[in-house]
């Protein structure tokens, strides 16, 4: 009798227990995750003496969306202006390197050269090399060069990447190699092979760096915070800081600010959920 | 033939060029321009005549005790990242049993390494509020709770204390340091942000990757779930832990600057200053480019040690 009890125990643990203690489980993870995002948003629509008295019940009493229209209109800072600096930068950023970064994958994974492994190594070595080591020098290029406080000094230095072109070179040595001998063949050039061939079949390597280059550089601190002095030039991110700085004990504005920072980012993480999978799990960790 | 291979060699030149020359300018130029400068006096304010002063900038560093104290801080903050690993893996585990709403999970689970950066920093800035914060709030109810009433709650990211009592001016232990402070309050949020981040989809990516027969064969061997686990899981995903946390422990080394320059400016007493953090005081804040370039060195040359490892022996487990 208790073997045969413990036994129907033991089957409901395989076949259903153990999922009900797994979603359990996750579901209190889940909601780890989610709390400070939800105290965030509802901090964001609360007047200043609610967030400073606790109480239980976490919905705002009274609402207050004008936290928001406050934040947008101030005078101090202009959050319209640094989503479009923002946006501005990381778009070029993104178009730059896509560019660049392709061409020379095709260098180094369908032409056949002196030198290229030689080259491709320098590339792959320089991929460790912690930021700030370089960060110091490109600085004082950039003083050299007048480029401080510029959109310039802040899209060009960036727009270079090895890390694309290592990407995109993995992705491009996936094609099958057939292809671009049967449109040489053909009579095509290496710039037809590139452009017809062998550009359609990396869209989707292209995708992943695309959306990794530019979250890298919509979210972009160290460089913008160096580079940048001018109120006008400032991202997203050092208005932000800026902001912080200036109205840190408005918390419910700050986190209207921060509401509004993070809102694009989570729209665009459901729509491209499925590329940004894949980009991770294809050895993209770098942002 | 000749005149062909010229030909490809040029083509291939074309195709390099808009990259490399970018490459040349912003990357390799700058790390043999920031070794040559390890060596000198170099400052941008130009109060004192540039000079090549060798090891000087090394020595110094090496016996300054604030450089010590940074490089403790950062290896304190690098205790979370086996935490959050073996939470990642654990999640993906979980995950990785094909339940109903894995996608809504890993969407929720994502979410903090997703949205991370200033925003989420000065979030955690508000949450931690020894005054208002929710989670101090949230404390203090359960010593309230279970009578302990009088018992002061951390203050978070204004205290030099931390679990592993060290004090705060320089390196010892002391004893009356122990509780929790902000470098425990910026392990917790690393945590918090990593634990079902990239690390997390690795895992899962590894674990899909695991054939199903190892199971079945382990199962007809009388295995249970947790020796499942520890003979076919933990082995066949030895090669992405070794890589995850290898990465960890780079990034790990650069790491800690956001935090410091967004919640702490590197405080209380310098107890959330990494090296990074330090680099940055020192290049971009007194402009003492020469000695800020030797510390960038010296965290390069400890991320180079890490990487050699990796050489070393990465080949052993990596051998998918």
């Amino acid at each position: 009798m208790s073997t045969s009890r413990k036994r129907t125990f033991s089957e409901w643990w395989f076949s259903t227990g153990r999922f009900y203690v797994s979603h359990a489980f996750l579901i209190a993870v889940a909601l780890t995750m989610l709390l400070p995002f939800l105290w965030m948003i509802f901090a964001s629509f609360k007047p200043m003496n609610e967030i400073e008295q606790f109480r239980l019940n976490p919905l705002p009493v009274e609402w207050h969306p004008e936290n928001y229209t406050d934040v947008l209109n101030n005078k101090d800072i202009s959050f319209k202006r640094y989503y479009f600096n923002s946006v501005f930068v990381a778009a070029w950023v993104t178009l730059l390197s896509c560019f660049t970064s392709s061409l020379a994958a095709f260098a180094f994974a369908r032409m056949r050269w002196p030198g290229r492994d030689l080259v491709f190594k320098l590339y792959l070595g320089t991929m460790m090399i912690p930021g700030v080591v370089t960060m110091i020098p490109n600085y004082t290029l950039m003083v050299k060069l007048h480029l401080l406080d510029s959109y310039t000094g802040l899209i060009v230095p960036a727009a270079f990447t090895a890390f694309g072109t290592f990407l995109l070179r993995q992705f491009m040595l996936t094609i099958p190699r057939s292809l671009d001998e049967a449109a040489t063949i053909d009579g095509a050039s290496y710039w037809q092979v590139f452009a017809d061939v062998i550009l359609p079949l990396a869209r989707p390597g292209l995708i992943v760096l695309a959306i990794f280059t530019f979250m890298g550089n919509y979210g972009s601190f160290f460089w913008p915070l160096v580079l940048i002095k001018s109120e006008h030039l400032r991202t997203l991110p050092i208005g932000m800081l800026y902001f912080d700085t200036m109205y840190g004990r408005q918390t419910n504005l700050i986190m209207a600010a921060s509401v509004m920072n993070i809102v694009p980012l989570i729209l665009l993480f459901v729509l491209l959920q499925k590329y940004l999978v894949q980009g991770i799990q294809l050895g993209a960790v770098k942002g | 033939m000749r005149k062909k291979n010229r030909l490809v060699l040029i083509t291939a030149a074309c195709f390099l060029l808009p990259n490399f020359v970018g490459f040349l300018t912003f990357t390799l130029g700058p790390v043999v321009f920031s070794f040559g400068a390890a060596f000198t006096n170099w400052n941008l304010m130009k109060t004192v005549a540039f000079r090549w002063v060798w090891f000087e900038n090394f020595t110094k560093l090496f016996t300054d005790p604030d450089f010590w104290l940074y490089l403790v801080n950062t290896i304190y903050l690098m205790l979370g990242i086996p935490i959050s690993i073996v939470a990642s893996l654990f999640l993906a585990v979980l995950l990785g049993q094909k339940l109903r709403g894995i996608v809504a999970y890993r969407t929720l689970f994502y979410l903090p390494s997703f949205t991370a950066g200033v925003a989420l920093l000065i979030l955690w800035k508000a949450l931690y509020n020894p005054n208002f914060g929710p989670i101090n709030t949230l404390i203090e109810m359960a010593l309230n709770a279970v009578g302990l009433a009088g018992v002061h709650a951390p203050t978070w990211l204004s205290s030099t204390k931390n679990l592993l009592s060290l004090g705060a001016e320089r390196v010892e232990i002391v004893a009356s340091q122990f509780g929790l402070g902000a470098r425990d309050a910026i392990i917790i949020m690393g945590i918090w942000t990593a634990a079902g981040g990239g690390n997390m989809l690795l895992y899962l990516a590894g674990i899909s990757n695991i054939p199903q027969e190892l199971y079945e064969a382990a199962g007809i061997d009388g295995a249970g779930r947790w020796a499942q686990f520890r003979h076919v899981t933990w082995p066949q995903l030895a090669p992405t832990t070794f890589f995850i946390f290898i990465m960890s422990f780079i990034g790990g080394l650069q790491g800690g600057f956001e935090q410091a320059r967004v919640m702490t400016l590197g405080g209380p007493a310098g107890t959330t200053t990494t090296l990074s953090y330090y680099i940055y005081t020192k290049a971009f804040e007194e402009f003492q480019i020469g000695y800020a370039s030797a510390v960038a060195w010296v965290l390069f040359i400890m991320i180079f040690a890490i990487t050699l490892i990796n050489w070393r022996f990465g080949s052993r487990y990596v051998n998918e």
